[in-house]
This record gives C-alpha cells, sequence and structure tokens, in this order.
C-alpha cells in the first residue's frame, strides 16, 4: 500500500476522510440501482457465466460417466468474468465524473468542503462496490460444485485466489475507468476510451514481450494486465508482484481522476 | 467576513476579473450588479472555493480561499447559477446527501426543516425531475442554506422566475439575510435596490461603482431634476420659472405638469416654490425624480471614452 500513498496527490493520507467517501459511494451504488445500463450489464455477466456454468457441468457429468473427468473447479466462470469485464466496466464508469461535469453538478461537490481525492475515490468505491455486488451473486455457482456437485469439495485455494483475482481486475478497470471518466464532459467520449484503454492492457501491450528480447521484454510482460491474472491469479498463485500491479493500476486510476478534477478548477 | 484584495482571474488570455477589491460585513446584502460576462460568476466561483484565483487574495469567514479551501466551504452556502441537482433524487434524498457530506448529525431531520423553510415541506417526497424551475430554485437554495452558512453566495438566484416566485424568493433572501452575510449577483436593476444594503457596480472585470443604492443614485447625479404640479391652469408657469436663476431644462409635460432641472449643489426649490405662490397658482406637488439605478448603470458602464468623459 506504500505505492499508492506516496502516488497520490494527497499530503496527509490520514486527513483523507472516510466518511465522505463513504457518502459518494453510497450515492453513487444507490444510483445503479435505478441505472439500465447496470441492470443491462448485471444480466449479461450474469447470464453469460451460468451459460458457462451450465456448459462445464454438462461436459463434467459426460466424462464422470466414462471415468476420466477433471475435477471441475471455477477457474473457467472466473475467466469468462475477468474477460466481461473488459466491455462492462466503461459501461459502468464512463458516466461517473463525466456526467457530473454536463450537469454542472460537479460545481456542488467542488464547493461542498470534500477533498478532490475523496470524490474520486468515492466514485470509484461506489462502483466497486456494485461490481462486488455482482461478484458475490456468482458465488453460488462455486457453492453449488462444493456442496453438491463435487465430493469432498473443490479446490479451496483456487477459487479464493481467482475471487481475488476478479475482485482485481476489476478494481483496476473501475479505477482507470473512474479517472478517465474525469477527463470528459461526454460520456461516450469516456466510454470508448476506456474500452480502448483496456483492449490496450488487456491484449495488445503483451505483443512486444513476445516480439523483444531481454529485460525489454519482461517490462512488456509485466505490462501486460491478462498474465497477471490468466498465469497467476486465475491458476491459484498469489505472488506478490501481481497484488503490486494491480494495487499501483487502481492508485493510477485514482491520480489521474484527482489530477483531471483539479485541473478542471483552474479551467 | 468577505474580504478581496486585488483579486484577478484570466482564463488563458482573457481576463475576467481585474484587481477586484471590496469587502462585506456580517449581516449585510451586498448587490453584484453587472452585465452579463462582467465577471460576477467568475468572482463568486473563486469565492466559494470552485476555482483558485490567479492573483490577489480573498479570505472569507476568517479563511483564505486558497489556502484554507476546505475551511471555507464549511461556511460558505453557494447557489451556482445553473442550480446544480440530480434530477433521480427525490427533494429529500438531495438534501440528506449534501448533509451528510457537510457532516451534519440527524441529517434527514436537517433536510426535512430546510425544506420546509423554502416552503417545500410538502414535496419533499417528490422526484427533482419533476420539479418547475421556481422549485428546482428554491430547492438550489435549501442546499445553500442546509449547513446554516455564516456567507451564504447566490448567483442570480431569481432568474427564470415568475414574478410572484422573484417576490418570495427576496423576502427569503432579506430574511437569511438579517444576521449572515449574503453576496447575490443580479443583472436586474430593481433586485439590487430593493434587496441590498450595498451595490457593487462591475462591468468587464472591474468594479466601476460602489455604495449605497441611494447614495449611488445622488452621487451619480450632477444635476437635480423636479417635477411640479398646480391646480388648474399651469398655462404661462414655465414661463415663469424659467426666469428664476439657476433653473434650466424647462419641460411642459403634456398631463399639465411641469419638469425642470437645477444644478446639484444649489438648492433652489424655495424660491420657485414662492415664484409660483406669488404667480397665483396653487401649488399642489412638488418632486424630485431620481435619476433610476438602470440610467446610473448605463451612464457607469458605457463602453466608450466619450461616454466617460461627458459623465
Amino acid at each position: 500500500m506504500n505505492s499508492l500513498a506516496t502516488m497520490l496527490p494527497v499530503s496527509n493520507l490520514h486527513e483523507v476522510s472516510m466518511r465522505n467517501i463513504w457518502t459518494i459511494a453510497k450515492r453513487e451504488y444507490d444510483h445503479y440501482f435505478i441505472s439500465p445500463i447496470a441492470y443491462v450489464v448485471a444480466f449479461m455477466i450474469l447470464l453469460t457465466i451460468g451459460i458457462i456454468f451450465a456448459i462445464n457441468i454438462y461436459f463434467f457429468i459426460q466424462n464422470a460417466f466414462q471415468s476420466f473427468g477433471q475435477t471441475p473447479d471455477i477457474s473457467p466462470l472466473t475467466g469468462a468474468f475477468a474477460f466481461l469485464l473488459v466491455l462492462s466496466v466503461p459501461a459502468l464508469t464512463m458516466r461517473l465524473l463525466s456526467d457530473e461535469a454536463r450537469m454542472g453538478t460537479l460545481e456542488l461537490l467542488l464547493t461542498a468542503p470534500l477533498r478532490d481525492f475523496e470524490l474520486v475515490a468515492g466514485k470509484w468505491l461506489g462502483s466497486f462496490l456494485f461490481i462486488l455486488t455482482i461478484v458475490v451473486i456468482t458465488l453460488v455457482y462455486p457453492i453449488i460444485l462444493n456442496f453438491v456437485l463435487v465430493d469432498p469439495g473443490i479446490d479451496q485455494q483456487l477459487m479464493l485466489s481467482s475471487y481475488l483475482g476478479i475482485i482485481l481486475v476489476a478494481a483496476s478497470f473501475l479505477a482507470l475507468g473512474v479517472g478517465i471518466s474525469a477527463l470528459f464532459t461526454n460520456q461516450v467520449a469516456a466510454f470508448f476510451v476506456t474500452l480502448s484503454v483496456f483492449v490496450f492492457l488487456w491484449w495488445l501491450i503483451g505483443f512486444p514481450a513476445s516480439v523483444l528480447q531481454g529485460s525489454a521484454s519482461e517490462v512488456f510482460q509485466y505490462l501486460d494486465m491478462k498474465t497477471h491474472f490468466y498465469n497467476a491469479l486465475n491458476m491459484g498463485s498469489i505472488k506478490l508482484a501481481d497484488l503490486v500491479y494491480f494495487v499501483s493500476l487502481i492508485a493510477l486510476g485514482l491520480f489521474i481522476g484527482t489530477t483531471a478534477v483539479e485541473t478542471r478548477r483552474w479551467r | 467576513m468577505i474580504q478581496v484584495n486585488g483579486l484577478t482571474k484570466d482564463y488563458g488570455a482573457r481576463r475576467a476579473i481585474s484587481d477586484l477589491t471590496f469587502d462585506a460585513e456580517q449581516g449585510e446584502i451586498v448587490g453584484f450588479l453587472g452585465p452579463n460576462g462582467a465577471g460576477k460568476t467568475t468572482t463568486m466561483r473563486i469565492l466559494s472555493g470552485y476555482m483558485p484565483p490567479t492573483d490577489g487574495t480573498a479570505t472569507v469567514a476568517g479563511y483564505d480561499v486558497v489556502e484554507e479551501s476546505l475551511e471555507v466551504r464549511k461556511r460558505v452556502g453557494y447557489l451556482p447559477e445553473t442550480v446544480p441537482l440530480y434530477s433521480d433524487m427525490t427533494a429529500l434524498e438531495y438534501l440528506k446527501f449534501m448533509a451528510d457530506l457537510r457532516h451534519i448529525p440527524n441529517s434527514r431531520e436537517r433536510a426535512y426543516e430546510t425544506l420546509e423553510r423554502v416552503n417545500l415541506g410538502d414535496r419533499a417526497d417528490s422526484y427533482i425531475g419533476n420539479f418547475s424551475k421556481g422549485m428546482r430554485q428554491r430547492v438550489g437554495l435549501a442546499q445553500a442554506l442546509i449547513h446554516r452558512p455564516e456567507v451564504l453566495i447566490l448567483d442570480e438566484p431569481t432568474i427564470g422566475l415568475d414574478p410572484a416566485q422573484v417576490v418570495e424568493m427576496r423576502s427569503v433572501i432579506r430574511e437569511i439575510g438579517k444576521d449572515r452575510t449574503v453576496l447575490l449577483s443580479t443583472h436586474i436593476l430593481p433586485e439590487a435596490q430593493q434587496i441590498c444594503d450595498r451595490v457593487l457596480i462591475i462591468n468587464k472585470g472591474s468594479i466601476v461603482a460602489e455604495d449605497t443604492p441611494e447614495n449611488l443614485q445622488s452621487r451619480l447625479v450632477g444635476s437635480q431634476r423636479v417635477v411640479l404640479r398646480v391646480r388648474g391652469d399651469s398655462d404661462g408657469l414655465s414661463a415663469k420659472i424659467t426666469k428664476i436663476k439657476g433653473v434650466r431644462d424647462v419641460e411642459s409635460k403634456p398631463d399639465g405638469s411641469v419638469e425642470f432641472e437645477f444644478a446639484a449643489g444649489q438648492d433652489i426649490r424655495p424660491q420657485v416654490a414662492k415664484t409660483i405662490v406669488q404667480g397665483g397658482y396653487d401649488l399642489l406637488e412638488m418632486r424630485p425624480i431620481g435619476m433610476s439605478l438602470e440610467e446610473i448603470f448605463l451612464e457607469l458602464t458605457r463602453d466608450n471614452a466619450s461616454g466617460k468623459q461627458s459623465s
């Protein structure tokens, strides 16, 4: 967490008011439940994961009769979930700050006794809690696997690690999304820029790693987001390097957001 | 309560306000009067802690707006020109949200009290999206009042309201202004005259005049114009008055009254009255006509140099 503290444009992190962050987060969380986009995103994620779960179970049962099947685990589900986040997070974050700027309510928030960082962090926390709600709903699948289908139960560490992975990927994407939303007044522009950045981080940034050699290759390898998820957390390995990567992205997103809000004051 | 010293703000190459200096005491309602684009909103945004100035200093309630922005924001209630509301919230939810941001205990009760104060208690659970312009304006005012601020900054508080709502809004502001400092901007002159203790006239980013509405009028008027009314026939009256020394610009109005002017320093009304009575007329009325703030304003904000010289 040290990197978080040094990167954020707040002189004293202990001065940050959790209460303010919570007030903003709560309003944002409540807002998702009256937002059609949020329902569409939740429905899309839950439906897709449900279908993948059903297919997995189908093959598991078929293979079980042939008695060489693998024990099913939830990594195919979390793997798909991560992919869905690339597409759905931009829709959840696009309006967070851009719409406040468009509607003029940003003026209200910037003249309230609220630090710019608290505003941005609150927006991020609100969206994070919404995704977390969806994540909690999907826990029904590992529970079914664990208590109904698989005896003596699924690999607990793999499950925890995969879910931690999902939560970290979501938190990083959301932080970047909030940051990018702060740069725009138009939410559609924010959506497409956010999506482009995610596509870049998720697919494109890894390519140079396979072309280059030596330490340059390693740098790009490290920047590649999907390897931190698919090749580590979603395979049951929790390593510090991966955690630092995600926490740094969260800090970067909140830093961009806070700086963008501060910059608006000067315009 | 408010002290502004040499305040300057540039937007890129354009200077929005330049070297503004003024202050406002507790319990004073100060009106900021000027045409659109004069720099009223910019000044108010700086005082509310929304944006920093390019140069100069401003303190509100004893705190510097740049160095101690959060302390200033705790003590200021601000109603921006475009009322910032969340249309997906009810009036009560919205005010509770604002009260929570200001760490007010029992925020729901306070939100309700404040709504009652702006006469919206019965619409507390209605969505703001369905509100009329006047109601939205009142919710905005409630938001600015929710923490009982020492200083209230209102940017065009009566804009877009119907006449009845304007009267109501003005009386609310008057009421609030009894024990708080209120800075309000307007481009409606009678409004400034009616509710403000003091008026600052701003044009092109500079203060061009500052005084009470009454003093502004008398200070700027170089000559005093008087209207006369006599009983019955006023024929020949204007000829008699014209002969009095100091009287100029005599004009007989179609309704039988007579208007004339004299230099502000030398009051010749007693001689005029004597002349009229001795001439056998029954004097009914002799009333000075003040230059309206409209005229003062036009005079002060006139762009060209020739206008300035002639005044």
